[in-house]
């Protein structure tokens, strides 16, 4: 840098941003993919997973689909609005999760069912207070996030 | 008057002088206001319960982090074109902030997933490339020690900054290429409906108009100490060769 001209180091920094723009570029086309934390419902059963596979699911907690099994044991179906899985996991759950609310699954399919090893809780960004919330639903116009 | 003036080392002591209180004084009343207004006067989110209050220092050291590099890599460009010796020295000064916000981002993004989303940390798309943003930042820092000609250093540094605007970038925006992550989307952003409640915006954004103060008021204190330290060498050179 230091013996060129400025003419050329401009020319050499604008040739060196083309070049890591278009490798960013390649490297995120062919793996736009691969960087999918999770699978939706809908993925999973167009595309089934390989036998045995472990995959991450990812969707909504569908109302009305959850029991609570005697033990840890609990069961439920996650939804994205096309398709449903039905999930059964065994384990400690995050304190968010509930029926619709997000929820992201690591396991594998065995038949139809989904058997979870680990769940995770997954929120949006709307952080409101809990009086609001309360108010809105006591008026009966509160919306659950994402419905 | 051209904004290149500031380049000139005496002016830009001159002014950084000036201007230091002033900067310090702002970033203080508004860090305070911003910081006591979250935590103690704002109420309990739904579902998040007061957790929700780690965002006044989350969400603030997560954008430093990001905007820090960026301003390093508008230095570092100034250095390589115009051959400005403050311009290198103060996105030298640069990094070692941007390090510690990332740290704090990451720390308490930690603190948040694990109550909140059941997981200290997983290979999310934003986590993963905010953490190799962390690790730039450090490879950044160690690049400047390694090399002991201060211009090709500024050089060198300057094309592993723009190499490491790409996981700035990634960082700021992984939520919007790759929404099926476990990340939510950005608490702010200008062109998007705001979601966050009002109650908690206010304080939010007087958190972070302080962190940028004072992340203004750390930029310039070390810039300052690079300009006199860089005096230093010249003027024990210029002994030795007397």
């Amino acid at each position: 840098m230091k013996s060129l001209k400025k003419k050329r180091r401009v020319q050499v920094l604008l040739l060196t941003a083309f070049a890591l723009v278009l490798a960013t570029a390649l490297i995120g086309y062919s793996m736009r993919d691969g960087i999918n934390f999770f699978r939706s419902p809908s993925q999973v059963l167009s595309e089934p997973p390989k036998p045995g596979e472990t995959f991450r699911i990812g969707g909504l907690v569908e109302t009305g689909s959850l029991v609570r099994g005697a033990s840890e044991t609990v069961t439920f179906s996650v939804t994205d609005g096309a398709a449903t899985v039905p999930v059964s996991f065994t384990g400690v759950l995050p304190d968010l999760f509930n029926e619709g609310q997000g929820m992201i699954g690591t396991g594998k399919m065995e038949g139809e069912v989904f058997i979870a090893s680990e769940i995770l809780a997954k929120h949006d960004e709307s952080y409101m207070p809990k009086e609001v919330i309360d108010a809105l639903k006591e008026q009966g116009v509160y919306q659950a996030p994402g419905s | 008057m051209s904004i290149w003036e500031y380049a000139n080392p005496k002016k830009f002591m001159q002014t950084s002088a000036w201007a230091l209180p002033w900067f310090t004084g702002l970033a203080v009343v508004t860090l305070l206001t911003g910081l006591i207004w979250g935590f103690f006067f704002t109420p309990e989110a739904a579902n998040f319960g007061t957790t929700v209050k780690i965002i006044y220092i989350h969400v603030p050291s997560a954008m430093m982090a990001i905007n820090v590099w960026a301003m390093m890599l508008v230095t570092s460009l100034i250095w390589l074109i115009r051959r400005h010796h403050v311009s290198a020295l103060a996105a030298k000064a640069a990094a070692p902030i941007g390090l510690v916000m990332t740290l704090i981002a990451l720390f308490t993004g930690a603190i948040w997933g694990q109550p909140m989303w059941g997981t200290w940390w997983e290979w999310d798309p934003r986590l993963t490339s905010f953490l190799i943003l962390g690790l730039f930042y450090l490879g950044y820092l160690a690049l400047w020690a390694a090399i002991d000609n201060p211009d090709t250093a500024a050089d060198l540094t300057g094309v592993l900054c723009l190499v490491g605007s790409v996981f700035a970038l990634l960082s700021r925006y992984a939520v919007n290429f790759w929404n099926q992550g476990l990340h939510q989307a950005a608490s702010l952003s200008v062109d998007a409906e705001e979601n966050v409640s009002d109650v908690y915006w206010y304080p939010l954004l007087l958190c972070m108009a302080g962190f940028v103060l004072l992340f203004i008021v750390l930029v310039l204190i070390r810039t300052r100490t690079e300009v006199r330290s860089r005096r230093l060498q010249a003027l024990e050179a210029r002994e030795r060769l007397a």
